[in-house]
Parts: structure tokens; C-alpha cells; sequence
């Protein structure tokens, strides 16, 4: 291994690293820190704004012997270039010899913050990068003390340019380092912003329509050396040191990205602790340095004046606030009542720790344990899941990555920019969807199918399948079978609860017929909607197919963290007919009005747990912000519950929970709150002191988390259910089939908090072909009722000629309850 | 026969070589038939004689300058019917004799050696040149490491500015692996004042082919770009008709027999950006993205166009290339100094008698360039420096006239070679505005990558203007040198480098002009219009108040008959007094 090194040294420090290492990262390896503004490790290196520049001297090489030339005491002989050379741009070399503290650099880097600064307006005092700025600090570092520049020959620009609605930029500040221009081209693949005019009047423009229009946006504030770039929602909120740090996971989606809570007392908010921003927290094997806007702006429910923080009766049919021993006390005594005929129904937002306690009162009550999901295959995951040693952000040649009804960009963001980076890593990259995503591009083969022939369109890459397959599918075939390590991720594109079955089971079916289970990079993934549904099946929780009737039947209904008659009139309705109703939610939501009893929970940065990821990560959050009112951690407020019915349940420590689940899932064996705390060192080192390497990414000091084990990689017998039933798709003479897809900005109870992202969220729109819409004589823009069990909506019309013909799409969680394709009546509105 | 031939590159047509052909065209239609055949040409060098018409019979070849379409009637009329030749309008008689031949006495022509000899849209007349016997010998009779070592022996050095010597660059690229592989030929000339390159494409096009498709089998490449600013709308319709032709006849997209070389040329019109030249922002520019240089290495022969090995050289390289296969790198080595081998062109500009192109052999003197060739200073006023190397070149004084053309020498002078822009400056040439002048150009043509050129360029701008304007204040001289010294040293590309290189040669020769103008507030050239005091001369002043009727905003007193006074507060120095005065009586202190 040794002998693949390069050997130099920097500053007479000897240094080996591999080959093609920059010099300034080699720098860094060696604790040397080389000051850069446009260099960031995770984008192409440009040698843009010179503050990079080192002495750079290379041993001499005889031509003929190909051998290095030496001194008379054998030292090799160097040359030096004349010139300072940028050490973002140069790679290693053999014998290489770097100065980077001698008084020809120090003056260059004095001379280049001279010239940054002359154009720059030093309105550090109102800048909401001060205090975490490079350029403030190297100023402060390697800086001039006076300009020797008039201040008023510094060109005056605009200050406030909105770039889309949530990224403002100040040309002023702007030290033209193309960060977030190479970030959006390179990392994001979204190329809406660019640099403009040229000279000293090079300016970044936005290229889109809306503004900014790309999803990851806000990380070009957090890699933006200066305040150039800011976000609509921490623009003048605070200052950076007022601000504490509490580690969390993100709860928008399976991927689990860590985060960090950004928390300061605010006068204005009678002195509570608020949260402030959202920042990543560097989990190089999860979402490296990056997360998606969803992520950095859909927080703000927590602060919403729709929470409810007292628990409730209802008394003479109105809800009437009351204690918590008063309303726990009615719901034990309804319990033991009606013992078994318990249905609860949890939201996948809850943590395992919540999820736990849950699942047990449940079980001992006999009750049945139902998951609110329209997805399914946890306990698939749960055994031929990827397994430890598995990285995304290391896939490439000799892997493929499948990929089957999923719109990855929306359905998670993050895992859509590390599978791409993977495949042009090399790995392949099979894409199987009835439409065209943004997944397309990097795909070795594209495969598409009709809407609900997706099991068919999987039997191909069965081992036994031979026979005369079409192109593509034939190379693709061909790919898969070839693989090394295979790894199949599923998503809901058009899918419902039985299709998700059927699908999750085939995926199963496939992998293990071909061994590609229980070794790292290989394994099944969901793309789960929603943070915790990973955890909710290792819980013991799965969703079912007759809900209504379900909800209906049941004595005692035990809604957790969902909105059920809020998302389905069917399901208001058989709410309705159920019979005792306890809600446990942290807002007002249509399911919490038609409780019985209502107990106010807390958000989950309120209070402390754990996630398992659609890896299968078990990520631990920390509590941020102080609970407001009366309000109690869910897994509390259960564990009362079951105190009261005599039961022991941990009310206190979500630590202890977590004991309790290694004890009783094998998956779970080894984890405890201290394994999860635990970090080690990722390369490129970020978040430091030296903020102008990586940007202003935390550190990752609370917890890295762990990978779960698989059945599979545990080497036990699986215990793969019967396959289901294959599901019929639904098409029926004059009514149109319409399937549901995933948007990343829906109209979720949570996200419908956050004004800011109000601009980009999904409508109630129908998009299909526009053959298919003339067909029903419709037109763009023009709204039409559908009866959706006999409920009429009204939908706009939009068209899409990438669409297959004879479907319809509707964006989830938009105000109808589409969960799976149906066949629906379709008229003009009149 | 009687052959009519019309200089009608850029530098005729802007004289009015359009008119004049439109007049000669309708005379051959009306009188001429049969017996007179109208010719174009490309430039002939004497670029300050414009329009050049030559007529070509028994007698001889005479070359007439200055020509209008009056005059062009009486040649048609007297010379080309009557057989007389106008004696007093001919410049130069079969290229040797007349009053300009000094002019064309110490040039030596190679890579102009077909310009105002050949029909640029006609490659019958460049295949009577020897045109395309050089790539046919290249393919019979030679390698490609035999073709290299003999462009490496010439001694060829690039002519686009820097002088890298040309086959070593073919030989990194020939030793790169890989099948794809590029010719780019650099046809951007974004120099203000340069015109060589435009000129060599608009007078002798397929030179330029011939020598791409050499470049190509040396290094194995089948494609060639010819990058061209699109402000030469002339040179490109030469250009496509030469590609046309040279493809029509067999030379390009047809491969030889007996080998397997076949070569292929586009254009690709520049948008006229002055950084798009340099060669890594040019490769971008073709690629179709934001033309912006990179750093190198990697080199474009190693990692070039579509990260493919290529080469890139300039019109006038590329046109040298067929003359040094066809007669030897001896021949080429033979010309020049020890370091820098054969001729070079240049386009002189400025306060010169007779500006123009010329290609001169390399190691003559810039006194004899100035003075034997281009006929000295115009209005017999004093030689005070060349501007060299155009906004990234540097000044050369009179008094180091002697300087010889070689790419070493002109660089120790802090000036360099560059591709060939000569701007000639008299002693009312103000040498800080000249300064000025070529960074604000460079300054408005950073793209703005890099810090030290977007914003230090613009530092120093900021100061030479206000030493322009009077307003200079003590230790500018000093941030001048230091920032000029830096940006040199830390600015990514050649533009940046290059950028302070007027400023720094003018403060290293004529550092008292801005002393002057910044602690005397004056400007010896009397050119900088903010620092001149129009002053009236007591000795001279008759009183006749025609200035003082004159000046727009009555600076000037003064009763009739006596001597008038010019208010220095008041005085907007438009300089209208001076020029109404009819006694010489004002001037400028
Ligand atoms: C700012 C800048 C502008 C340039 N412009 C030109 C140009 O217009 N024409 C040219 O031939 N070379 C130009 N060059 C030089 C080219 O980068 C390159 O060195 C040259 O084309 C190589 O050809 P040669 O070796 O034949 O000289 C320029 C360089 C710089 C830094
Ligand atoms: S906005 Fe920020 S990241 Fe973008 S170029 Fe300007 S300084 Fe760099
Ligand atoms: S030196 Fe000037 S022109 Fe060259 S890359 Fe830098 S900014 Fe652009
Ligand atoms: S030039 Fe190296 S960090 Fe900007």
C-alpha cells in the first residue's frame, strides 16, 4: 500500500499521501493550513482567487536516467519555478517541496486580502456572515492591517438581489469565488446560477425560472466564504456566536441527514429559546456536508400557533382543556374496557424509543399495531437490507445500483446526489420508471414500463429469464447480471399499499436468488416518505390495506403523530364510527377535532431519540429547544398510559428504551445512546476553526450513528412471507387511471407551516399527456372534477409529453386522498 | 492579357477599395473585354498607400497607391488602354524600383509570401504558388518524428506572443496517446492595433489550411478549428471559400492515397473577447462554455480540446509551416538570430510615415524597421518609444532603438515580441496616458476569474487616472510598482501577467513624465488635457480678439489691439483658442 504514495514535504514536514492529492489537502493532512476562498474539497479545484499561493520546488530528473539529480551530499537537486504556484490546482508530485510560510507567500496572501478588500464594503457589522466569515478570519490571519486604497473608489452594487425566494444575494459582498456557481453545476447538477459580464464586473446571475429554482440551494450559503449569499430565512436573524448547536436528524425523509439546530433566546418571543436555522452536520457516510431546502426551511411548524400543549376532554362535544392525570386516567380506564379492540395508528415521524413503548402497550392490550404508510417492505429491509460496511457515498465500478418506481430527486434528495455521484464514480446505475426523472441522465440503461406493470418489468433481471429480451432491457440484463454488488432501491412512483407490497417482495425475491444479500453493497432499500418508517417496522408496526374498516371497528382508537381524517374523508368518516378516540399530536390537526381525548406531545427536537434510516442507520437526535406548555415526549405520555393499566413502561430516558429494543430485536443488539454518540475522524476534515475550507458545515461531534445488521448478514434463516397477491391496475372504460407520485414540497401537515416554501409547493394537479387530455377534451390550465369515491375535487389540468398516454399524475399529500392508481370519473368543470 | 489587381483585405476596403473595384469593374465591362481580366488581392504591407491597384501588362508590374475612383479611371483610361503609365501616381515598378521601395527592400517574405501575389478566393492561384506541395511532400516523403525534428531544426517559435518553439509543442502532443487528437489554429488577434493574422487569412488563406493539415499528421490528429474573431467577417468568407476548395479538390476530407491521413478544418467564430485568445478560454469558447482561462498544466497538448491532446498555434505560424517543408529547415535557420530564426510580421501603427505590414527577418534593428522601412516619423517629429507586444508588451524608448528583434533581446527590454503589434510614438505621445490606455484595456478585458486581475488591474486603473487628471498624489509611483509586481506574480493567465507590463516599462523609462505629472501637475507631452495651460504669447498677440470671441466660456480678456490674457480658473482647456488664433500666438505650457 505504502509503495502507492506520494512522499513530499510541506514546510520540512514530510508528508505521503496518494497520489493526486492536491497540494493543499496534503497541507491538511500534515496540520498545515494553506488559506483558500474558491477551493472547497467537495467541488473542482478552479485557481480562482489566488489566496492559495505556496512556493512549490520539484527535484530535478535527469532525462536520460529518468533519475533524480543530486547534490554532492546526495540531496536531490531542486527547482524551484519562479512563479508562486496555487496549491488548489497542483497535484503531488515525488520529491515535491512545498513553502508555505516563507515572506514571498505570506505577501502574496497579504496582497490578495488587500485587493478582496478593496472592493469589498467591510459592512461586517450587519453581515449575518460575521463571526463565522473566512474572509473576516483569514483577514484577521494573513490580512493587511490598512488598505493603502481610497474607500470611496469601492464600487457600490446591489444589496439585496432576491435570487429566488429563499437565497438573496449581495453583489457587494460577493468576492466572485464561484463556490456556489461550481456547486450548483457539479454537486447539484441544477446549473441555475452563473457568472455573468466579466472583469471586475463579473456578477452572479440566476438563470431560472422561478429564481434559484433548484432544491438544494441553501448549501451555497453554507459554502459561500463571504456573506454574499444568505438565506431568506436567517437574513438578519441573528449572529452567528449568540448561537447554540443542538445535533439532530433531519425528519423530511428516509435518507436521515444529520443536522444541527442553530438555538438562541429570543427577546421578541418573551425570551425562549427559538431555533434559529438549520445547518448540516458533516456525516460523510450519510449526506456528507449537504441537505436539501426541505430540510434547512420546513422546521418552522415547531414554532407555530397551531401547537397545543395542553391535553384535552371532550366534554358536552366540545374539547375542553385538562390535566394530564384527569385525561390519561379516562383514556386507561377506556382501555381496559375495551382491551383488545385497541387500534393504534402511528405516524412514521415518531422515534424508535416513542415507537417502542407504543408497539408494547399495543401487544399486551391485544390491540393490533398499524403503521400510517402506503408503503411497504420494512420487514423485507429488515433482512436482505443493506448491511454494515455498506457506503453510497464509496459505490462505484463493479456495482449497480437498480432503481424502480422512484422519483429520487423528490422522494430523497440527498440519496438522488449521492447515487448519482456514484455512477459517475462508475458505478451503473438501472433506472426502471414508467416516466422520465432526473435519475435519467446518469443511468447506465433506462427502462421504461406502463404504470402497474412494474413486476413485470423486474421479472426480467430474474436468473431464469432468458429468451429474446428487447433492448434495453437485454443490456441492462446484461449489466445486472455481471454486478459484482448489487443494490435495489424501491420508491412509491404510482405505487399503492399492495403494489408497494408486491413490489418490495419481488425486489426481496430477486436478491436473494441472485446472493446479492448479507454482504455490504448489496441489499434492498425503500425510499420510505417519511423519517422513521425504517424504525416503525422494526418496531413491530405495518401498515394494512382495509384502514377504514379497521378504524371503524375498533372500541379504542389510538391515532400518534398522523392526521388520518385531516389526509381522507373515508377515514373521517370510519374515525367517526370507531370508538373511543385518543389522539396524541403536537398541532391542531381534523383528527385531533374529533378526539375524545387529546394529549399534547413534543416535537422531536424538543426532546430526545433515535431514527432508523432507509439505510437502516440508527441516527440519535438531541433535544434543541426547551417543550412549551404541558407537553410530553410521546414515549411518555405511552408509557403513562401503560403505568396506569400496571404495566412497567420507561417514562423517563429514551436511553433506556433503546436498551429495551437491543434486548428484544437482534438487529438492534449492540446499539446504545453511546455507540450512536460516538465519531471518528472523516476525511475532508470540515467544520473546524477553519471555516474556509469546508464552509460553515458543523463538525460531526455527537454521533455518526450505526449501520443495523440484516437477517441476512447475521447469517439467519429469512422468514420471506408468501408473495401477495400481484395487484390488478385499474382501468375501466371512460374513466381515467390516475396514479399518485411523490413531491418533495407537498402539502404535509409539517412542511405546510413554512411560508417561505410556499412559492414551490405541489398542487391539486393532474398532468398527463396531451393526447390523453384531449381525449377528455381538456386543456392546460383548465380545472376539472374528479370523483374520487364519490368525492368531487377539483383539479387543475396540466400537460406533460413525456407522460405515457392514458394516465393521469397527482402529486400525494396535496389535499386528495389519491394513495393508489385508481380509476376516477373526470369532467370540465362546468 | 492585362491584369488589373485590387488590394481588397480590411485595410483597402476601409481606404475604399470597394469603389474602386465597382469603377474598374464597370470600365472592363464596358472597354475591356477580352482584354483585361479584373483582379482582387489580399494586403500588400503598404497599408498607408491604400487603395493599392497594380497593373500588370508587357512592361511590367506598377503598383499605384492612393488610388480613388477618379484616379482609377484615368489608369484604366491612360494606362491600361493607352498604354502609358501614369508616372507620377506609380509607387513601385515590378516591386524593385519607385519612390516606396524602400519599403519592401529589407523585408523578407515567408509567411507573406503569397499576401497581394495570390486571388485569395482562387486556389488555382495558390497551387501555382507551390500551394499544397508541402503537405503532398510531407505524405510522400516524410514521418512524423522526421517532420517534427525538421519543424524543430527551423527553429520555428510561435508567432501568437510567447515564442514557444513550435515542434516542441507538436512533439508533446504527437507523444500523447490516443487516437483523438486537435489542431487549433488561433486566429483571434484581440491585440487593438494588430492586424498580421487578419491579414495573412484575408490575403493567402489556404496557406494557413496547408499548414494545419502539417501540424495534423505530425501529431495525428484529423480535425482542425480555426478559432476566428468574428469582427474578420472578410477573412472568414475567405476562409469558408478556401475550405470549400481545398475540400472541392481534394486536399481536406479525402484521404491521400497510400495513407490513411485525411484532415478536416471548421471555423468557429469567436465573440471577441481579448482573453478568448489565450488558449486554454479559446478551447473553453469552443467547447460552447464561458471562455475563462484554467490552470495549467495540464497543457492543451496534453488535456485540450474535448480533454483531448491538441495544439494550438497562431495564423502566423501555421503559415510559415509549408514554406520551412518545402525549402528546408536550413533555409528558415538561415534567416534571424541565434535564437530566433527566420522573419517575423508586424503591424506598425502610430506616428509613422508609412505604416503598414511588414515581415521583416528577425535581428534587424527597431531603427531600421522605423526608420529604412517605414520611412521615419511622421510630420518629421522626434522617435520617442514603440509600443510592442499591444496591452501585454511594453514600451521600448528611442534611445534603445538599436534593440534587435529577437524574442530574448525585446524581453530584456521589459517589452516583449509578442504577435507582432508596433505602435510608434512621437514626443507628443504622452506616456502615463499611453499607459493608461492599454490597461484600461486589458482591465475591461479580464474575465474576472482571478483576484488579482479582476480587482488589482482595476486598483491601478483607478491611480494612473487620477495621475492623468492632476490629481497624482506622492507614493503613487511606489503602489504602482508593488501592485504591478504582484498582479504579475499571482494573476492566473497571460492576461493578468502581462497586464502592468506597459505601466511597469513606462515608469522604468519614463518615470519623470509621471513624476511631472504628479508633483508639477503637468504633462510634458502637453497631450494630457486636464494638465495643459493655454497660454497667449504677449511677443505674438496682435489683439485682434478672435480667441476671446471664441472661448465658450470667455476665459480670455483683453481690449483690441492689445495683448489678451487667458484666465487659468475659467479655462476649460478644449484647446478652441489655439486653434483659431492665426499669429501661433497661444500654446500649450
Ligand atoms: C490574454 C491572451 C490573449 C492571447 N491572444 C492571442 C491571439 O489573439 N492570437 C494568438 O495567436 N495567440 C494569443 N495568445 C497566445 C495563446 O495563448 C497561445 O500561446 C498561442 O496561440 C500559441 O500559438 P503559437 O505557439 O503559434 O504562438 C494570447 C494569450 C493571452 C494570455
Ligand atoms: S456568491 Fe459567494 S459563493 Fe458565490 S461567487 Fe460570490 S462569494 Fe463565491
Ligand atoms: S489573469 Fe485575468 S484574464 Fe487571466 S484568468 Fe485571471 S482574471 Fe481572467
Ligand atoms: S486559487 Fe487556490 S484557493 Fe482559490
Amino acid at each position: 500500500m505504502t509503495d502507492k504514495l506520494v512522499h513530499l514535504t510541506i514546510d520540512n514536514i514530510p508528508v505521503s499521501v496518494p497520489p493526486d492529492t492536491l497540494v493543499v489537502d496534503a497541507a491538511k493532512q500534515a496540520g498545515i493550513n494553506i488559506p483558500v476562498f474558491c477551493y472547497h474539497p467537495k467541488l473542482h479545484p478552479v485557481g480562482m482567487c489566488r489566496m492559495c499561493l505556496v512556493e512549490i520546488g520539484r527535484p530535478l530528473l535527469d532525462r536520460a536516467s529518468g533519475e533524480f539529480v543530486r547534490d554532492a551530499d546526495g540531496a536531490p537537486k531542486l527547482q524551484f519555478s519562479p512563479k508562486l504556484e496555487t496549491a488548489c490546482t497542483t497535484p503531488v508530485t515525488e520529491g515535491m517541496v512545498v513553502i508555505t510560510n516563507s515572506q514571498k507567500v505570506a505577501d502574496a496572501r497579504r496582497e490578495v486580502l488587500e485587493f478582496i478588500l478593496t472592493s469589498h464594503p467591510l459592512d461586517c457589522p450587519i453581515c449575518d456572515k460575521g463571526g463565522e466569515c473566512p474572509l473576516q478570519n483569514l483577514t484577521m490571519e494573513h490580512g493587511p492591517g490598512q488598505s493603502r486604497f481610497l474607500f470611496d473608489e469601492k464600487m457600490h452594487l446591489d444589496k439585496h438581489v432576491p435570487l429566488g425566494e429563499l437565497i438573496y444575494l449581495d453583489r457587494e459582498r460577493c468576492i466572485q469565488c464561484g463556490r456556489c456557481v461550481r456547486f450548483q453545476n457539479e454537486v447539484a447538477d441544477d446549473p441555475v446560477i452563473a457568472f455573468s459580464q466579466r472583469g471586475r464586473a463579473l456578477e452572479i446571475i440566476t438563470q431560472s425560472t422561478p429564481g434559484f429554482d433548484s432544491i438544494f440551494s441553501g448549501n451555497t450559503t453554507d459554502i459561500c466564504p463571504v456573506g454574499a449569499l444568505t438565506t431568506a430565512d436567517f437574513r438578519f436573524a441573528a449572529r452567528p456566536w449568540e448561537l447554540k448547536a443542538a445535533a439532530s436528524i433531519c425528519q423530511h425523509c428516509a435518507v436521515g441527514c444529520n443536522i444541527v439546530f442553530n438555538v438562541r433566546r429570543e427577546a421578541l418571543q418573551g425570551g425562549r429559546m427559538v431555533i434559529k436555522r438549520v445547518m448540516p452536520r458533516q456525516n460523510e457516510q450519510v449526506n456528507e456536508i449537504w441537505i436539501c431546502d426541505k430540510g434547512r426551511f420546513a422546521y418552522h411548524y415547531v414554532e407555530s400557533p397551531q401547537r397545543l400543549t395542553q391535553p384535552m376532554i371532550r366534554k358536552d362535544g366540545a374539547l375542553i382543556e385538562a390535566e394530564w392525570d384527569e385525561a390519561l386516567d379516562l383514556v386507561a380506564k377506556k382501555l381496559t374496557a375495551y382491551g383488545a379492540s385497541l387500534v393504534t395508528l402511528a405516524g412514521g415521524r415518531l422515534s424508535n424509543e416513542d415507537l417502542f413503548n407504543l408497539y408494547s402497550l399495543t401487544h399486551t392490550q391485544g390491540g393490533q399495531a398499524v403503521l400510517y404508510s402506503y408503503m411497504a417492505g420494512g420487514d423485507l429491509t429488515a433482512q436482505v437490507g443493506i448491511p454494515p460496511q455498506t457506503d453510497l457515498g464509496k459505490l462505484g465500478a463493479g456495482c449497480v445500483i437498480l432503481v424502480i418506481a422512484c422519483d429520487l430527486h423528490e422522494e430523497a434528495p440527498l440519496w438522488w446526489l449521492r447515487i448519482k455521484a456514484a455512477a459517475q464514480r462508475g458505478a451503473s446505475l438501472i433506472v426502471l420508471n414508467p416516466r422520465t426523472t432526473r435519475l435519467d441522465r446518469y443511468a447506465r440503461h433506462v427502462i421504461r414500463y406502463e404504470y402497474g406493470a412494474e413486476l413485470a418489468a423486474l421479472s426480467a433481471f430474474q436468473p431464469q429469464s432468458r429468451g429474446d429480451l428487447p433492448e434495453p432491457v437485454r443490456s441492462a440484463v446484461k449489466t445486472f447480471q455481471e454486478a459484482e454488488n448489487v443494490i435495489i432501491l424501491y420508491g412509491s412512483e404510482g405505487l399503492g399499499l399492495q403494489e408497494s407490497k408486491a413490489l418490495a417482495h419481488a425486489c426481496a425475491g430477486l436478491l436473494i436468488k441472485t446472493y446479492h444479500i448479507g454482504r455490504s453493497n448489496n441489499g434492498l432499500v425503500a425510499a420510505w416518505h417519511n423519517a422513521n418508517l425504517q424504525g416503525a417496522w422494526d418496531m413491530g408496526f405495518s401498515p394494512i390495506n382495509n384502514l377504514a374498516e379497521t378504524l371503524s371497528k375498533a372500541g379504542v382508537t389510538y391515532v400518534v403523530a398522523t392526521d388520518p381524517a385531516g389526509d381522507d374523508p373515508q377515514l373521517a368518516e370510519a374515525l367517526q364510527h370507531s370508538g373511543f378516540l385518543v389522539v396524541q399530536d403536537i398541532l391542531m390537526t381534523e383528527t385531533v377535532k374529533m378526539a375524545d381525548v387529546f394529549l399534547p406531545a413534543q416535537a422531536y427536537m424538543e426532546r430526545g431519540g433515535s431514527y432508523t434510516s432507509g439505510e437502516r442507520r440508527l441516527q440519535r437526535f438531541y433535544p434543541a429547544v426547551p417543550p412549551p406548555g404541558n407537553t410530553l415526549p410521546d414515549f411518555a405520555i405511552t408509557a403513562r398510559i401503560s403505568q396506569r393499566l400496571g404495566r412497567t413502561a420507561e417514562e423517563q430516558s429514551p436511553a433506556r428504551i433503546l436498551l429495551q429494543i437491543a434486548a428484544t430485536n437482534p438487529a438492534y443488539a449492540e446499539m446504545d445512546y453511546q455507540l450512536l454518540a460516538q465519531v471518528h475522524e472523516q476525511q475532508p476534515l470540515m467544520g473546524r476553526h477553519d471555516l474556509y475550507y469546508g464552509g460553515t458545515t458543523y463538525e460531526n461531534r455527537q454521533g455518526l450513528g450505526a449501520h443495523l445488521s440484516t437477517a441476512a448478514s447475521r447469517v439467519e434463516p429469512l422468514n420471506i412471507p408468501d408473495a401477495p397477491p400481484p395487484p390488478v391496475f385499474p382501468v375501466q372504460e371512460g374513466l381515467l387511471t390516475v396514479v399518485p407520485t411523490t413531491r418533495l414540497y407537498d402539502r404535509g401537515s409539517l412542511l405546510i407551516h413554512s411560508n417561505l416554501l410556499h412559492q414551490r409547493l405541489a398542487h391539486p394537479t393532474l398532468t398527463m399527456h396531451p393526447k390523453t387530455a384531449e381525449a377528455y377534451q381538456l386543456s392546460r390550465g383548465q380545472t376539472a372534477v374528479m370523483l374520487l369515491e364519490k368525492t368531487p375535487y377539483r383539479v387543475e389540468i396540466d400537460l406533460d409529453e413525456d407522460l405515457p398516454h392514458g394516465i393521469a399524475l397527482l402529486p400525494r399529500s396535496v389535499g386528495i386522498p389519491l394513495n393508489a392508481p385508481q380509476a376516477v370519473k373526470l369532467r370540465p368543470e362546468s | 492579357m492585362i491584369t488589373i489587381t485590387v488590394g481588397t483585405a480590411t485595410c483597402g476596403v476601409s481606404a475604399g477599395a470597394d469603389k474602386v473595384l465597382e469603377t474598374l469593374s464597370s470600365l472592363v465591362q464596358e472597354k475591356g473585354q477580352g482584354k483585361v481580366v479584373l483582379a482582387e488581392t489580399g494586403c500588400m504591407g503598404m497599408c498607408y498607400k491604400e487603395v493599392l491597384v497594380e497593373v500588370s501588362n508587357g512592361d511590367g508590374k506598377f503598383l499605384y497607391g492612393d488610388v480613388t475612383p477618379d484616379i482609377a479611371k484615368r489608369i484604366f483610361e491612360e494606362h491600361v488602354l493607352g498604354g502609358r503609365p501614369i508616372e507620377e501616381l506609380v509607387i513601385l515598378h515590378n516591386y524593385q524600383e519607385g519612390p516606396e521601395e524602400g519599403y519592401l527592400k529589407r523585408q523578407r517574405r515567408i509567411a507573406l509570401r503569397n499576401c497581394g501575389f495570390v486571388d485569395p478566393m482562387s486556389i488555382d492561384d495558390y497551387l501555382a504558388r507551390d500551394g499544397y506541395k508541402a503537405i503532398e511532400k510531407v505524405l510522400k516523403t516524410m514521418s512524423q518524428d522526421e517532420l517534427i525534428e525538421e519543424i524543430l531544426s527551423s527553429g520555428l517559435r510561435g508567432r501568437g506572443g510567447a515564442g514557444f518553439p513550435t515542434g516542441m509543442k507538436w512533439r508533446f502532443a504527437r507523444q500523447q496517446p490516443g487516437s483523438e487528437k486537435y489542431v487549433i489554429c488561433n486566429a483571434d488577434e484581440g491585440d487593438p492595433g494588430a492586424f498580421m493574422d487578419r491579414s495573412i487569412l484575408e490575403g493567402d488563406p489556404h496557406s494557413v489550411l496547408e499548414g494545419m493539415m502539417i501540424a495534423g499528421y505530425a501529431i495525428g490528429a484529423r480535425n482542425g478549428v480555426i478559432y476566428c474573431r468574428a469582427e474578420y467577417p472578410k477573412a472568414i468568407v475567405r476562409l469558408r471559400q478556401a475550405i470549400s476548395d481545398a475540400t472541392a479538390a481534394g486536399w481536406l476530407d479525402h484521404t491521400f492515397p497510400g495513407t490513411d491521413f485525411s484532415f478536416h478544418i471548421k471555423i468557429k467564430e469567436g465573440a471577441g473577447a481579448f482573453v478568448c485568445g489565450e488558449e486554454t478560454a479559446l478551447i473553453a469558447s469552443i467547447e460552447g462554455r464561458r471562455g475563462t482561462p484554467r490552470p495549467r498544466p495540464p497543457y492543451p497538448a496534453v488535456r485540450g480540446l474535448w480533454g483531448k491532446p491538441t495544439i494550438i498555434n497562431n495564423v502566423e505560424t501555421f503559415a510559415n509551416v509549408p514554406w520551412i517543408v518545402l525549402n528546408g529547415h536550413e533555409a528558415f535557420a538561415s534567416v534571424g538570430t541565434p535564437k530566433s530564426k527566420g522573419t517575423k510580421v508586424f503591424a506598425v501603427t502610430g506616428k509613422i510615415n508609412r505604416g503598414g505590414l511588414v515581415e521583416v527577418p528577425m535581428g534587424i534593428s527597431i531603427n531600421e524597421i522605423i526608420y529604412d522601412i517605414c520611412g521615419g516619423i511622421k510630420d518629421n517629429k522626434k522617435f520617442k518609444a514603440v509600443q510592442m507586444g499591444g496591452p501585454s508588451g511594453g514600451c521600448i524608448p528611442a534611445s534603445m532603438g538599436d534593440t534587435k528583434i529577437d524574442y530574448e533581446e525585446i524581453t530584456q527590454t521589459g517589452a516583449i515580441m509578442g504577435s507582432g503589434g508596433m505602435v510608434v510614438m512621437d514626443e507628443s505621445t504622452c506616456m502615463v496616458e499611453m499607459a493608461r490606455f492599454f490597461l484600461e484595456f486589458t482591465q475591461n478585458e479580464s474575465c474576472g476569474k482571478c483576484t488579482s486581475c479582476r480587482i488589482g488591474t482595476l486598483r491601478m486603473l483607478e491611480i494612473l487616472e487620477r495621475i492623468v487628471e492632476g490629481k497624482g498624489e506622492a507614493g503613487d509611483i511606489d503602489v504602482l510598482l508593488e501592485l504591478g509586481n504582484q498582479i504579475k506574480s499571482t494573476a492566473q493567465c497571460g492576461l493578468g501577467q502581462t497586464a502592468a507590463n506597459p505601466v511597469l516599462t513606462t515608469l522604468k523609462y519614463f518615470r519623470e513624465e509621471y513624476e511631472a505629472h504628479i508633483h508639477n501637475k503637468k504633462c510634458p507631452a502637453h497631450s494630457c488635457a486636464l494638465l495643459v495651460n493655454y497660454v497667449i504669447d504677449p511677443e505674438k498677440c496682435t489683439g485682434c480678439t478672435v480667441c476671446a470671441k471664441n472661448c465658450p466660456v470667455n476665459a480670455i480678456s483683453g481690449e483690441r489691439k492689445k495683448t489678451h490674457f487667458i484666465d487659468q480658473a475659467v479655462c476649460i482647456k478644449c484647446g478652441k483658442c489655439i486653434t483659431v488664433c492665426n499669429f501661433d500666438a497661444i500654446y500649450k505650457d
